[in-house]
């Protein structure tokens, strides 16, 4: 049988070692979404633009990101920079950086088919009014893709959030390294990566319990 | 006000439209009547470069709407269009609806806006709207709401595509009555519509088009009275008979 003991696992030793760690984990989902959302609005729009010269870069750097493992990325990303830079850039500005990158991939997928799921003659409404191409796009053709498309980009987030664990691979300080180093330390890894999984487990639950009753609420207004 | 000249054009080897003129002065109002697919809608979304044409030439108070130095959103600031299907923007309030292209395209306050869009619903009894979301209204009322948000830029005329065939049939009126009443003030109007009663009503001139070609362009008494080309003649007795 498992003898397990989860005495040591106390306030203070969480605060010490994991709090940071968890800190890291939400800021990181929280700027990739955000960068990965922006940067992905602009790469579907260049995607729907009918310009070859926007719409061929923007395909290829959608596509390629969307073939290579994340963990593949974050390696590569840390490794080559300063090769190429000639100075470190840290394994955190690094997660940073090609999270933003590689989920902006994913949220620009979920971006060209809101647009897309906008009908034609809200286009030719806003046209009418005078609006240009560019104010059409941003007060009536985004708002409505973004709110149609809320749920499925939350849904995505949450699977960023789970994939934030992936910095090990460069040492990054995250909220999984947080607990590896209590299990190293107390020599209980098996309860430390329990607990940890837990942990992603309720974040993660309740997020995507929120989105639902948010898709219901979304699907109401409509 | 609108003047259309020997206007053709081609979806690939389609051509939709062949070789239409036709001229609507100010304060002139003008039916566009035809078989389904005769290029009704992409003539009147011609008239704001909405749509492009290959040859021809379409004027627009002066101004050629196919000239690609043309300032095309200027342009359609002041050219009102209703669509069949509203096409109201279902993320913004009635009053935001009313607000938007005041602000964001002629550049008013939001103040006067909102002055001048309140006046409208007025207009078009719908104040109490004011404040729900298009999805809220019932067809028949969105309608008004899109001609009171094309008003409300000051248009020099207004362009109508089939603004009531989407609608219920107890709701036509209630649309048709605010384009009368547009009509008698004197707008200068190009409605594409198959509601001959209306036309009959403040029609000056009716169009009939058939296969891409403008068939007959005639004064409505001319036109009701006996159309001189067959196939208005089919079209009218199949409309006005049921
Ligand atoms: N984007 C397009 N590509 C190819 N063909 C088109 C396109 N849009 C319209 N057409 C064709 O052009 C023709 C004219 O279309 P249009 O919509 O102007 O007709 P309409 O007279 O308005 O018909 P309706 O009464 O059904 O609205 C139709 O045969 C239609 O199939
Ligand atoms: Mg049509």
């Amino acid at each position: 049988m498992l003898n397990l003991d989860f005495g040591f696992l106390t306030a203070e030793v969480l605060s010490a070692y994991v709090l940071k760690g968890f800190l890291f984990s939400v800021q990181l989902t929280f700027v990739a979404m955000l960068g990965g959302i922006v940067l992905g609005t602009l790469l579907a729009l260049m995607r729907l633009s009918g310009h070859a010269w926007l719409m061929m870069p923007a395909a290829a750097y959608v596509n390629t990101m969307r073939s290579i493992p994340l963990v593949m990325v974050i390696l590569w990303f840390f490794l080559l920079i300063p090769l190429l830079t000639g100075r470190p850039l840290g394994a955190e500005m690094s997660a940073l950086i090609t999270f933003t990158l590689f989920e902006a991939a994913y949220y620009s997928e979920i971006m060209r088919a809101g647009i897309q799921s906008i009908p034609r003659g809200q286009i030719a409404a806003g046209y009418a009014l005078g609006m240009t191409y560019a104010q059409t796009m941003r007060l009536v053709v985004l708002p409505q893709a973004f709110r149609n498309m809320l749920p499925v980009l939350l849904t995505q987030t949450i699977i960023l959030f789970q994939d934030t664990s992936l910095v090990y691979a460069i040492g990054a300080y995250d909220l999984l390294k947080g607990f590896e180093l209590v299990g190293k330390n107390f020599n209980r890894p098996v309860e430390t990566y329990l607990v940890a999984a837990l942990i992603y487990f309720v974040i993660s639950f309740s997020l995507s319990t929120l989105v639902k009753r948010l898709q219901a609420r979304i699907s109401i207004i409509r | 006000m609108i003047e259309i000249r020997n206007v053709s054009k081609w979806y690939g080897q389609f051509q939709v439209l062949t070789d239409c003129s036709t001229k609507i002065e100010k304060g002139e109002v003008v039916v566009v009547c035809g078989p389904s697919g005769s290029g009704k809608s992409t003539l009147i979304k011609c008239v704001n470069g909405l749509e492009s044409f290959q040859q021809g030439e379409v004027i627009v108070n002066g101004i050629s709407v196919g000239d690609a130095k043309t300032n095309l959103p200027k342009l359609r600031a002041h050219v009102g269009m209703v669509f069949q299907h509203f096409e109201l923007f279902p993320h913004l309030t009635i009053t935001e609806n009313l607000e938007i292209g005041q602000v964001k395209v002629l550049g008013r306050s939001r103040d006067e806006a909102r002055e001048r869009g309140l006046k409208l619903l007025d207009r078009v009894g719908l104040r109490s709207q004011a404040d729900k979301y298009p999805g809220q209204l019932s067809g028949g009322q969105q309608q008004r709401v899109a001609i009171a948000r094309a008003l409300a830029m000051d248009p020099i005329c207004m362009l109508f595509d089939e603004p009531t065939s989407a609608l219920d049939p107890e709701m036509i009126n209630e649309v048709l009555d605010v384009m009368v009443e547009l009509a008698t003030e004197g707008m200068t109007m190009m409605v594409v519509t198959h509601e001959m009663g209306f036309a009959r009503k403040v029609a000056h001139r009716v169009i009939f088009m058939d296969q891409g070609r403008i068939i007959e362009d005639a004064a409505k008494e001319d036109f009701f009275g006996t159309p001189r080309s067959e196939r208005a003649q089919l079209f009218l007795s199949k409309i006005l008979g049921h």
